[in-house]
């Protein structure tokens, strides 16, 4: 079974929270511990890719859309510019299709309407565990 | 004993209205079914986020709003803030007004902005008065439950 638990042989997966809405980080840090990850949490887009070019791994990015200093697209291409494979997974507000799409092209694997949901989060981990 | 029982269809009631009267929609369900022991405050916790950003981000559409030249484009951004913890807490009515709001901000329309903004006061003080005497309420259950001798 490839869940995110902490199984003697398996480390945990490691999720990025990029929001600046501490409203949403807190559901997505709770909503991600649950399911087994552990997790960061950034407030900008800069602190990011700040991390990535620290070595710091992550197995799943949670990339809000609007953040100050560098948004989620600008940090989503400068992440994948670094050659970073990570799954990214672009969250929104309900924006308008041409920026859902816009921001699906600056890299993202993956883009939902915050804040995400129990299921989501387990379809993801399927995927993240398919992947390895 | 009765008085729990009594507590609890309180809870459920006021619960209940506070749905059909559109305060708050499903993303509250969602919180509160991810509250359990290892979160068993959570729900507090994220909504008493909830209120120190609204606070801080009414504050400053008050100053945004207050402004010779009015920025429009600070106050959608304010707004859009106020959406999205709203909508994240299931806080419908707050969401609502905010919806309206930026599109004033797009039409650049300072009245409408204005009245916006002392809809959307209204609509979270609302709110937050409804959700403090629901806590309360849940508060009062758990105390009359811890003392009541387990059958």
């Amino acid at each position: 079974m490839v869940f995110g638990t902490s199984a003697s042989t398996q480390r945990k997966f490691r999720a990025l929270i990029a929001d600046d809405d501490p409203v949403i980080q807190k559901i997505h840090k709770v909503l991600l511990n649950k399911l087994g990850f552990e997790t960061q949490v950034v407030v900008n887009g800069k602190e990011a890719v700040d991390l990535f070019r620290s070595g710091a791994f992550f197995n799943l990015v949670l990339m809000d859309m609007e953040m100050p200093i560098m948004d989620g697209p600008q940090a989503t291409r400068e992440l994948r510019a670094m050659g970073v494979k990570t799954m990214i997974v672009g969250v929104t507000s309900r924006a308008l299709e041409s920026e859902k799409q816009a921001f699906m092209g600056a890299g993202l694997d993956d883009c939902h309407v915050k804040p995400l949901s129990a299921e989501i989060i387990t379809s993801l981990l399927k995927k993240l565990g398919k992947n390895k | 004993m009765d008085s729990v029982t009594q507590l609890q269809g309180q809870l459920v009631d006021y619960t209940t209205s506070l749905f059909n009267e559109g305060y708050l929609n499903d993303q509250y369900t969602q919180l509160q079914q991810l509250q359990d022991e290892s979160n068993p405050d959570f729900v507090v916790e994220v909504v008493s986020l909830f209120f120190e950003d609204s606070e801080r981000l009414l504050n400053e559409l008050d100053r945004a709003l207050d402004q010779q030249s009015l920025d429009f484009r600070r106050v959608d951004s304010h707004v859009h803030q106020l959406k999205g913890s709203s909508s994240s807490i299931g806080a419908q009515r707050v969401q609502n007004v905010c919806i309206v709001f930026r599109n004033f901000c797009e039409a650049q329309n300072v009245e409408g902005c204005l009245q916006c903004l002392q809809q959307v006061r209204h609509e979270y003080s609302l709110v937050k008065n409804k959700l403090e005497t629901l806590f309360k309420l849940e508060q009062k259950l758990l105390a009359a439950r811890g003392s009541i001798p387990t059958q």
